[in-house]
């Protein structure tokens, strides 16, 4: 099978440009991942829905629109995955639940119209945690996510499945979305480029909602380069999004296509990397500084004093949100419905209580209930009023750290992959993933995770960059200078072990 | 234990040892073409399920985006009430779970009102009462239930319930008063003209078709009474969705009579939501509500702040209509009521209707005859507001412009009414169809009269002898036979000139 294994090795630009040539086609590269799929994805477990046909029609018209010479995007014809989150007319959109098992929206999701627009191929529905709560994708109801480069570990979370599926070359390019870090973390534990752009930037409308002020979907890649080219797809104003920015999108491919960073001030923050943050991890991340350093970059350090409360104001707004957000799922009108055992003609209040229960993971109830307690008169001010004015700070202290540099490093996660099963007991410690990520959502801020090599246990390290609101390309021209020094360094990209051989072993 | 229920006291019995305090909700259904949050229409009675897209059924993925028109509409509300328009303003979530709900929360306003502390005035009686109102909020309808099976139409015992979400979305504006304290006589009055004058100044401001009998506009009546003297206020009832101008009046005299049985007896008023009985007048408990009940508003993140310019403030605080008070002292003017008659006028909600016949060419005088007489007494058979009558100020004018011609007269013009009210057509036509216009045949009516004459010897006696206003019997005389088809005034001129 190696001719079309090689189609799904390819980037998002690489086969772009494949059939830009008229080298390939887009069906070629379209069954290419589906056979990958196919192959691996019974270990991977990173799709939880697979749209053959779809994405075959969907490649054979942008096979069409290429030999006519009439491409609708530089993106026209290249597969790729998007989250269970986002809905998708003509296939189910679970959002990881039981409670939403078989329903299939009637509506696109802004980003998926502009994905079908710009002619790309979706092969499938990515796994996720259950309403993307998790950090390692095992709170789905519908089983976990494998890593590629140890399928004992967890591939991150809650975009797991998409992370996964663009790791182990199932697709070039994938949708993720990011409330705290759920696109950036499992970029950093599976080796993927994982983008959260500006709050804002990114129509959510269609997208089932966690927590309405944090979530913002983004790229899912192997490259920089890719990752801006799929941002500028998805970005721009959506006038059905009321917190949509009404400003085009950043100069994104152009900042990727540049990766310059002499005279760049680049801001190490102090409170995000040190203690609990893995030795492996920490010295990738220091590496990386290194790099940008000699490519001309001033280093300073920067201190963020308030992110040491960013993740107790995170668990307060985030769950309080979500207890809201979450309340549509009653069985009045679609998805699950579970009678009450043992009630002759039961209420319509007793059926939604069955459903809820039946419904929900243990995540998401636990989030509901933490939010009902947050939200509730008495407990409003202590807990989600002050959760705001840290809020708050933290945009301060983005705010003043941005004064002294440019864009700001950190390292993305403070660990390698983790055991399956290892945090599952421990909420707390599971929460502590996205330790160095919250605080990028909180002030709406963008933020990327590039692959920054191996850590002491042969896992990838991911170091996370973060720019001013709306100043996206910032991202990309730093992130692409640091990928192409590490390229030179490494001689390639570190890619996943394929794991065919494995499977088969 | 349960408690046996009070006996109502007399309305003013109650009176004389309780001073009632009122408060006003009242909900006003936009006019908008589209819906608060998106863009489905706002038509009343579409089939059900119909006037529905992703966002209003509230859809996994759906946001909502603001109806600026709506934004709008509330301000020049709020303006029209001598509010304060805010200058930044969020939406809130009201969450609590109900089927009618499609997302279980309802996207409102809490603390950030669009407009708040205004005022208004009202007439009862002749003399004029100030009604302070706190606060002019926007939020969205919910759905409908219908309840079917079970005996009263309510949740309670229903074999299944049936929802239609076209009103789910429907822009409303809640208007809110402070605490009204007027003399408890007054009270029941001053909330129906209240109400009255939030429907004519709707109209006039074009916001709302404030349609009663489509709840386009809605009442709640909050009620609580306290000792004469007492300073603090009484535990409040909130009578839901009343739904007439007469049943604001008569379900403030309700709750009043039924406080005073409960205070009276040494119990303790329940604070609850109570139901109102348009056949009986009386209300019955709906949910109990205490102050415990806990909605959790949070600011609706979905939504960016509203933030109003100054500029566009003016600009719509120049569109609005003349103010009610003025409006009525210039009317009152320009018609030469008296204050007795213009006090009925407005008392019987017929400011507009009059005003909107005499623009249609009758006098003054014809108008206000017809409106708070004829079709008073027809308006209160039915039960229903005059508004909703089933005849248009056109009309009326019409049918006073074809007693001026000559072609009926009063008695028939009732019939040209009910002809007009039983939908069989404009005026001129229900005369051409019930054969009603006035015998203009001389000879006709020349021989009714001599017959008339001859059978009334005494009164034509009295007639030569000068005592014209005798002729009354005989005109009633002629008028019997000609079954009333005949112009009176010649009749009397017929008499006259053969008995002179």
């Amino acid at each position: 099978m190696g001719g079309t294994t090689d189609l799904a090795e390819l980037t998002g630009a690489e086969l772009a440009d494949a059939l830009a040539a008229g080298e390939t086609t887009s069906v070629e590269a379209t069954r290419a991942c589906l056979d990958r799929i196919e192959a691996l994805d019974g270990t991977l477990g990173s799709f939880l829905h697979v749209d053959a046909e779809g994405a075959l029609a969907a490649a054979a018209e942008a096979d069409e629109r290429r030999s006519a010479a009439s491409p609708a995007s530089p993106l026209d014809g290249v597969p790729v995955a998007v989250k269970d989150l986002l809905c998708t007319v003509g296939q189910p959109t679970t959002a990881g639940s039981r409670i939403l098992e078989g329903w299939v929206p009637p509506y696109d999701a802004t980003v998926v119209t502009r994905l079908r627009r710009a002619g790309l191929p979706i092969l499938g529905k990515t796994n996720l945690d259950e309403f993307a709560m998790g950090s390692s994708t095992e709170h789905s109801a519908y089983g976990p996510t494998r890593n590629p480069w140890d399928t004992e570990r967890t591939p991150g979370g809650s975009g797991g499945g998409s992370a996964a599926a663009v790791a182990a070359r199932l697709a070039p390019l994938a949708i993720g979305t990011d409330t705290g870090g759920s696109i950036r973390q499992p970029g950093a534990l599976t080796g993927t480029v994982g983008v959260k752009p500006t709050y804002g930037g990114v129509s959510r409308y269609g997208i089932v909602a966690m927590a309405s002020s944090l979530d913002q979907a983004g790229p899912v890649t192997r490259t920089v380069l890719d990752a801006a080219l799929l941002h500028e797809v998805i970005g721009g104003h959506d006038p059905l999004d009321s917190t949509s920015i009404d400003a085009p999108v950043p100069p994104v491919v152009e900042a990727a296509r540049r990766g310059d960073v002499a005279g760049l001030r680049i801001g190490v923050v102090k409170e995000l990397g040190g203690e609990g943050f893995q030795s492996g991890v920490q010295a990738r991340f220091e590496e990386s500084v290194q790099l940008l350093t000699e490519a001309g970059a001033t280093v300073v350090e920067v201190s963020c004093p308030s992110f040491a409360h960013a993740l107790a104001a995170y668990y307060l707004v985030m769950p309080s949100e979500v207890s809201s957000n979450l309340a549509r799922f009653d069985a009045m009108r679609y998805g699950l419905r579970v009678f009450p055992e043992g009630v002759d003609d039961p209420s319509a209040e007793q059926v939604m209580a069955a459903t809820r229960d039946a419904g929900f993971g243990d995540e998401v109830k636990r989030r509901i209930i933490l939010g009902t307690y947050a939200l509730s008169s008495g407990y409003y001010d202590a807990y989600y009023g002050s959760a705001q004015k840290v809020r708050a700070l933290v945009a301060r202290d983005f705010g003043r750290a941005f004064e002294q540099a440019d864009v700001l490093v950190s390292p993305t996660a403070p660990t390698t992959a983790f055991r399956m099963g290892e945090k599952l007991d421990d909420p707390l410690a599971m929460y502590l993933q996205d330790v160095a990520t919250i605080p990028a959502n909180l002030a709406g801020v963008p933020g990327l995770s590039l692959p920054a090599g191996l850590a002491e246990d042969g896992l990838p390290v991911g170091v996370q960059f973060l720019a001013p609101l709306q100043a996206d390309d910032r991202l990309y021209n730093a992130a692409a200078a640091l990928e192409r020094l590490l390229l030179e360094k490494w001689g390639g990209p570190l890619l996943a072990p394929s794991a065919t051989e494995e499977v088969s072993a | 234990m349960t408690l046996t229920q009070p006996e109502l006291v007399p309305f003013e019995q109650a009176l004389t040892r309780y001073e009632p305090v009122m408060g006003l909700e009242v909900h006003v259904e936009l006019n908008t073409a589209t819906k608060m949050f998106c863009g489905c229409p706002t038509t009343f009675g579409g089939e059900p399920n119909t006037h529905v897209c992703p966002v209003c059924l509230g859809l996994p993925g759906s946001l909502p985006v603001v109806n600026g028109k709506a934004v709008e509409s509330a301000i020049r509300i709020g303006l029209a009430l001598n509010c304060e328009i805010a200058e930044w303003c969020r939406f809130a979530r009201k969450n609590y779970f109900y089927p009618d709900m499609p997302k279980n929360f309802q996207t409102s306003q809490y603390d950030e009102p669009i407009a708040f502390d205004g005022w208004t005035e009202v007439e009862v009686d002749g003399e004029t009462y100030r009604i302070e109102i706190e606060r002019a909020h926007m939020e969205e309808d919910t759905g409908k239930s219908t309840h079917v099976g079970g005996a009263t139409g309510r949740i309670h015992g229903a074999e299944h319930s049936l929802l239609d979400y076209n009103r789910a979305g429907i822009p409303l504006i809640e208007i809110v008063t402070k605490p009204i304290f007027v003399p408890g006589g007054k009270a029941p009055a001053v909330a129906r003209a209240y109400v009255q004058q939030l429907r004519d100044l709707m109209l006039a401001l074009d916001v709302s078709d404030v349609r009663m009998d489509q709840g386009s506009l809605r009442a709640d009546v909050n009620l609580s009474l306290r000792p004469h003297g007492v300073t603090t206020l009484g535990t409040r009832s909130e009578t839901k969705n009343v739904n007439s101008f007469r049943s604001v009046e008569r379900a403030v005299r309700y709750e009043v009579s039924r406080h005073a049985g409960i205070l009276d007896s040494g119990q303790r008023v329940v604070q609850e939501t109570r139901h109102f009985h348009e056949d009986t007048g009386t209300t019955s408990p709906g949910r109990e509500k205490s102050d415990a009940e806990d909605y959790r508003y949070f600011p609706e993140p979905d939504l960016a702040p509203v933030a109003p310019s100054r500029e566009w403030v003016e600009e719509l605080r120049a569109t609005l209509p003349e103010p009610p008070a003025e409006r009525r002292r210039r009317l009152q003017a320009e018609w030469g009521f008296s204050d007795l008659e213009m006090r009925d006028t407005v008392g019987a909600g017929a400011l507009d209707l009059v005003a909107s016949t005499i623009a249609s060419g009758a006098s003054p005088q014809a108008a206000r005859k017809w409106w708070l007489s004829e079709l008073a007494r027809r308006a209160n058979e039915q039960g229903v507001e005059l508004s909703a009558l089933a005849i248009t100020p056109a009309q009326v004018a019409r049918i006073q412009a074809l007693v001026d011609e000559g072609k009926i007269n009063d008695k028939l013009a009732r019939q040209v009414f009910d002809g007009v009210l039983a939908g069989e057509g404009e005026p001129d036509e229900v005369v051409e169809k019930r054969g009603l216009a006035v015998v203009s045949d001389e000879g006709a009516l020349s021989e009714a009269v001599d017959r008339a004459i001859a059978a009334n010897p005494d009164v034509a006696e009295k007639i030569r002898g000068g005592k014209v206003q005798a002729a009354g019997a005989l005109i009633g005389a002629v008028m019997k036979e000609m079954r009333g088809q005949a112009d009176a005034g010649r009749v009397r001129e017929l008499i006259v000139e053969k008995l002179s």
